[in-house]
């Protein structure tokens, strides 16, 4: 099966600031790929750029097999897009707006809008002047994902969304899945990412920094431990693989790349272990720890 | 801090960082069309003989008076710049201070930034006490600039005086009444198009009672206020206070419903619609038909009426002007009564002419708008291509400023043949009249769009450009513009009908370089980036 959407060393710039310098990105047809990145990173550039709206400067794009900027009408109709920013016409309710884009997509499936609507507790009567952020991406979701398309396209789409809704987004998410469909999940929310990904690009500075599946990219990582010990631990230091000791009196604490717990662990044995709590990497340390190996090569 | 002002000098300062340029170049542009057609003025009549001349000529004229107002003091250089300069600059003036509030109030309130500010320390009147002080303040600027400009031309001081506070208090007026009118709606379009209608109002009550018997019209227009002042003319200062009490009294009713409305509500209620969207909601156009119809169809009545307005004016020239045996036959010469009628209708329908390229901007940029207010993304992002896109908006544009002239067209030739009793004779020939405008507005609507597809950031350089044209069709001669300069407006090139031949070449011409201007526009929007 081919990739949904493959794209190399992708470049674009505004003026002198560089908003993709290099980006790749692959994303597997069937899969949900998170794409991850602090704000200004270049999540959104991209998205558009995949939507044809953006140009780029350089590098390779396809996008369901076709040239996003030259296809671009021809490949919307199998795509749904969902903007971090939505913004609707403030005269038309959110029921015509989520009709009008169905429409200008190609049709879209009246039982399901109906049954989303219902599910996001979503008013279509209302004029969309009235709705709050969280309402406007309602409207925008439950459009995109009443359409029959093989590719969602989500920015940020539940940073407005309160957690119940965000947990009736994630069943939807998990349904499109089930159901073949392709999604590029765009966010900053990494327990979002976790909880649906198969597989996540992690992105900074428009270059892509990191790509695997979750277990690929926590192997890479460390876990943090922190520990009562009877006595004094010693020589822990010296081990391989730890970072950030701290060491008071019996209470240790410290990170370790989880390819050295072993060791550690039996050190901290020897000293006697009055309690112990350990820690997997989650995404967010994952994250983090990845910008500031950024910054220490950097420097 | 209930209905308080607290705040108000912050956004003030606020609105002045963000307006710097533009308001610069409004308040600049004023002063220096008022100086500089003074300063003609004074060239061109700076003799006794050649202003009685003027007097006995024009200065009856019922058409100049419908068009630019009744002349007073014409024997002296300053009341001939007081009637043919001071008017017009209270025009621009009033336009300028309704773009002005509107901008600074609910622009502001509906791009949610006054949300932003009113979580801070800020009073609930500060925004709109803020507009108002820079209403005050812009205006006051360029009164003084046109009063310090007149006397640096040696004329007396006075009257120099008058005019600077006639148009400064024209501009006061109107601002406020788009103060108002901006708490009453949600939408800056609508209430900058409601505060543009009584501006319209006020021109046409003027100009009925100018050019008629019923003089007591003049009275209820601000724009009447400015020239009953009568600078130049043994000024009647006691007039001032009319313009002084109005924006007093206008401002006072927008401070009150201020206070009583939702940060980014207006006052009229909003109703819950249609849960699913109708037929006719279908494919791109059927969008750009539901978001500029509201708009064609408020400026569609209003040019009809402003037709209708130019009709029934027109036929009252001839009976006025008959009442002096010298007019007539210095009129004989220019082709008699008939041809003074159609050399009105003529200048009139040019007038509609900018009246429905104004439109045709307006329409053509809401493409601009979309982009900006990022509602082009999600339309684009779908099987919508961009050429389909552009082209939905461009039908209402072009096709609605055809339609705009062809009820104002109709409108004053049905009444203006009416009150002849010559319906059939006069009905195609004024309504030719306005459809040779029809081009011109096309011209100015495509480079609208051009300047959308090549470089977006500038559109409203079309509005600048439409700005030219006006100045250059009402002025140019007496600005003594170069030739060249003059030939650059499209309305220029356009036949003065009636009254003239219907020539097909320059029709042609114009409506072919609006062609192009378009064709460019999409052919360069295709090629860059959204957003």
């Amino acid at each position: 099966m081919t990739d949904a959407i493959s794209a190399s060393g992708l470049v674009k710039t505004f003026g002198p600031t560089r908003a993709l310098d290099g980006l790749d990105l692959t994303v597997r047809t069937g899969e949900v790929h998170g794409f991850l990145g602090p704000n200004g990173a270049g999540k959104s550039t991209t998205i558009r750029v995949l939507l044809g709206l953006l140009r780029a400067d350089g590098g390779e794009t396809r996008l369901l097999g076709g040239d996003p900027w030259r296809d671009a009408a021809a490949l919307h109709r199998r795509l749904a897009h969902v903007p971090g920013d939505v913004s609707l016409w403030p005269t038309l309710t959110g029921g015509e707006v989520i009709d009008l884009l169905g429409r200008l997509r190609g049709g879209l499936d009246t039982t399901r809008r109906d049954e989303l609507l219902e599910r996001f507790e979503l008013d279509p009567r209302k004029k969309s002047r009235t709705y709050s952020k969280g309402n406007r991406q309602k409207v925008a979701l439950v459009a995109a994902l009443s359409s029959d398309v093989e590719l969602l396209l989500l920015d940020e789409p539940t940073s407005g969304l309160d957690p119940l809704m965000e947990a009736v987004f994630q069943d939807c998410v998990n349904e499109e899945r089930a159901r073949g469909r392709t999604v590029l999940l765009s966010s900053h929310v990494l327990a979002e990412v976790e909880a649906l990904c198969d597989r996540v690009s992690i992105i900074r500075a428009g270059r892509t920094v990191e790509t695997g599946t979750l277990a690929e990219l926590r192997h890479l990582t460390r876990t943090s431990i922190s520990a009562d010990l009877a006595a004094p631990p010693r020589g822990l230091a010296g081990l391989p693989g730890v970072h950030d000791l701290h060491v008071d009196g019996g209470r240790v604490r410290l990170e370790v790349d989880t390819d050295h717990l072993d060791a550690v662990l039996r050190r901290l044995v020897d000293s006697g272990v009055r309690s112990l709590t350990s820690r997997p990497p989650t995404l967010e340390e994952l994250f983090l720890r990845h910008y500031e190996h950024e910054r220490v090569g950097a420097r | 801090m209930r209905g308080g002002t607290l705040g108000t000098a912050a956004l003030l300062r606020l609105a002045l960082r963000l307006d710097r340029v533009r308001l610069a170049v409004w308040v600049l542009a004023i002063a220096g069309i008022t100086v500089g057609g003074a300063s003609s003025v004074a060239e061109l009549y700076g003799t006794p003989e050649s202003r009685a001349q003027l007097a006995a000529g024009v200065g009856g004229n019922p058409a100049y008076r419908a068009m630019v107002g009744p002349p007073f003091g014409l024997g002296e250089i300053g009341g001939v710049v007081a009637w043919r300069v001071g008017f017009f600059a209270a025009l621009l003036v009033a336009v300028m201070s309704v773009l002005l509030v509107v901008r600074h109030t609910r622009a502001e309130e509906q791009a949610g930034r006054v949300e932003l500010v009113c979580a801070g320390v800020v009073g609930r009147r500060a925004p709109l006490a803020a507009g108002l002080l820079l209403l005050l303040g812009a205006n006051a600027v360029i009164g003084l600039l046109c009063a310090l400009g007149l006397l640096g031309l040696g004329l007396g001081a006075a009257g120099a005086s008058a005019l600077g506070l006639a148009v400064a208090g024209t501009g006061c007026v109107f601002g406020a009444v788009a103060g108002l009118t901006a708490q009453l709606t949600e939408n800056a379009r609508t209430a900058s198009g409601a505060a543009s209608c009584v501006l319209a109002a006020a021109y046409l009550l003027r100009a009925v009672g100018d050019s008629s018997e019923a003089t007591w019209l003049s009275w209820l227009s601000p724009l009447g206020w400015a020239q009953q002042v009568r600078s130049f003319a043994d000024e009647r200062w006691e007039v001032l206070a009319l313009p002084l009490v109005a924006t007093l009294v206008v401002s006072a009713a927008a401070f009150a419903l201020a206070a009583r409305r939702d940060v980014g509500a207006g006052l009229l209620p909003t109703r819950p619609g249609r849960a699913s969207a109708g037929g006719s909601l279908r494919g791109p156009l059927g969008l750009a038909w539901r978001l500029q119809r509201g708009s064609l169809v408020g400026w569609t009545a209003g040019a009809a009426l402003g037709g209708a307005a130019v009709g029934s004016v027109a036929g009252g020239i001839g009976d006025l002007v008959a009442d002096s045996p010298q007019t007539v036959r210095l009129l004989e010469q220019l082709g008699g009564v008939g041809g003074l009628v159609d050399s009105y209708l003529a200048l009139a329908t040019g007038v509609l002419g900018i009246v429905a390229s104004a439109y045709a901007v307006q329409a053509a940029l809401r493409l601009r708008v979309e982009e900006t207010d990022l509602r082009a993304e999600p339309v684009l992002a779908t099987g919508v291509t961009r050429t389909s896109w552009i082209t939905s908006h461009l039908l209402p544009a072009f096709g609605g400023s055809a339609l705009l002239l062809t009820a104002a067209g109709l409108c004053a030739g049905l009444v203006h043949g009416i009150a002849g009793g010559d319906v059939a004779g006069q009905l195609p020939r004024v309504l030719a009249g306005a459809l040779v405008q029809v081009p011109g507005a096309w011209f100015v609507g495509g480079l609208a769009v051009l300047l959308f597809g090549a470089v977006p950031r500038l559109t409203a350089l079309a509005w600048a450009a439409l700005t030219a044209f006006l100045v250059i069709g009402q002025l140019g001669a007496l600005l003594q513009l170069p030739e060249w300069l003059v030939e650059l407006s499209p309305f220029t090139h356009l036949p003065r009908v009636p009254g003239n031949e219907v020539t097909a070449a320059p029709l042609l011409w114009v409506t072919g370089i609006a062609a192009v201007l378009v064709v460019a526009g999409v052919w360069t929007f295709r090629r860059r980036d959204v957003g």
